[in-house]
């Protein structure tokens, strides 16, 4: 059976890929934001994972708005990135387990998530920038399950449907049959806000209490609807949603394994959190 | 409906369907072609996705709160910026009324709790 070995989540700042393309890592300013990926490496490395189940959103790479999915689930033997038009490279691409998208594509209609499945499926930032950093020589041997929600426009899905989701992609996980080691990488904000004359807003306090919450009490996060997750995290904070279905797919009780919290790259409190089962 | 957020624009479904000509010309400058057929012929380039007056002419002042105002998403309209070099950070000195130094330097300023959230003593949970 199936292992869920614990979760990473992670800013996905396009500047965080053009820093990494540019070898720019080192200098002060990304130095606070970079330092806190080797010890996550050393302890993906000695939990072996052979999938990864990568929630995100996309930004206008796969999606536009002609057709926006709520919830989407890549069921692709590989994922290709693409030019975004912002400058960042196109990532190699990276292969896909359809057999496992499928299994969870099932389990998830079963409990009346009707998603979107998509067996043609770009993945922009917000899936390789994760991958680069978790694997920055590369990820040939890693296969993925990108799993996109709409955290752009709204209405959104509320942040109790998003735990929900996750605990339903979970319970595919666990009942696959084959003995794969999974992680699963949550990925976007935290506060943050690109638009309007509060273009720049942060909030380290409602941060915190997301990061604290997400460990065992993810479910203090379903209290707010998404207008007020909005208003406290920012227009584009409503990434923590990425998040909280990461939370709810590895499920359980957990332990914090390292954080770190850097204000600011670019516009955003950027933030990592392992968490693994306990 | 829900009440709005100071500052804050929130790209609902009305703003959607009025910014959907807007989004889908800055949606196409995924491609390098495409933004080089932009910058080649922007009047052409302009109606070819039928902007209306208000989208083009904010189009034409690289005005980010205008573009905003004309339905624009800010994740396709930081593509249309990328054809200018501009950067987040430039979009929101435009946006706050301020120069990009002093638009950064208070994103550093915001930085003073990093290391409590770090501990994660900001929060009760």
């Amino acid at each position: 059976m199936s292992n869920i070995i614990g979760s990473v989540s992670t800013s996905h700042i396009p500047a965080i890929g053009a820093a990494i393309a540019r070898g720019v890592t080192e200098e002060a300013y990304w130095k606070p934001f970079f330092d806190a990926f080797p010890p996550a490496r050393t302890w993906l490395t000695a939990r072996k994972p052979d999938v990864v189940v990568v929630v995100y959103n996309d930004h206008g790479l796969n999606f536009f708005l002609d057709k926006m999915p709520t919830f989407a689930i890549g069921a692709a033997a590989e994922y290709r990135s693409e030019d975004e038009g912002w400058g960042i490279p196109p990532q190699k691409a990276t292969r896909g387990i359809p057999e496992l998208s499928w299994a969870i594509i099932e389990q998830v209609v079963e409990d009346e998530f009707d998603v979107t499945t998509c067996q043609e499926m770009l993945v922009d930032h917000a899936c390789t920038v994760p991958l680069q950093l978790l694997w920055p020589e590369g990820w040939d041997d890693i296969r993925i399950v990108p799993v996109a929600i709409n955290t752009v426009q709204h209405p959104l899905p509320s942040a109790a449907r998003c735990l929900k989701f996750g605990q339903s992609i979970g319970k595919a996980l666990r009942a696959y049959k084959e003995d794969l080691n999974i992680l699963v990488a949550s990925t976007g904000g935290l506060s943050h806000q690109l638009e309007g004359e509060r273009a720049g807003f942060l909030n380290p306090h409602f941060d915190d209490l997301c990061l604290n919450a997400l460990i065992n009490k993810p479910e203090l996060l379903t209290k707010y609807t998404t207008h007020e997750i909005v208003e406290l995290a920012g227009s584009q904070g409503a990434e923590i949603l990425n998040w909280i279905v990461g939370r709810g797919v590895m499920g359980g009780e957990a332990r914090e394994v390292l954080r770190n919290y850097h204000i600011p790259i670019s516009n955003t409190a950027a933030a990592l959190q392992v968490l693994e089962p306990v | 409906m829900t009440k709005t957020i100071p500052g804050t624009p929130v790209f609902t479904g009305a703003c959607a369907q009025k910014g959907y000509a807007l989004n889908k010309m800055c949606y196409s400058f995924n491609s390098a072609d495409n933004r080089a057929a932009f910058m080649a012929d922007e009047d052409a380039y302009c109606a070819k996705y039928g902007l209306n007056a208000q989208q083009r002419a904010a189009i034409a002042a690289r005005g980010v709160a205008a573009l905003i105002e004309a339905g624009g998403n800010v994740y396709y309209l930081a593509k249309f910026a990328g054809i200018f070099g501009l950067n987040v950070q430039d979009l929101g000195a435009q946006q706050t009324g301020v120069t990009v130094e002093a638009f950064k330097a208070k994103l550093v300023a915001a930085g003073v709790h990093n290391e409590d959230v770090k501990a994660g003593r900001l929060s009760h949970v």
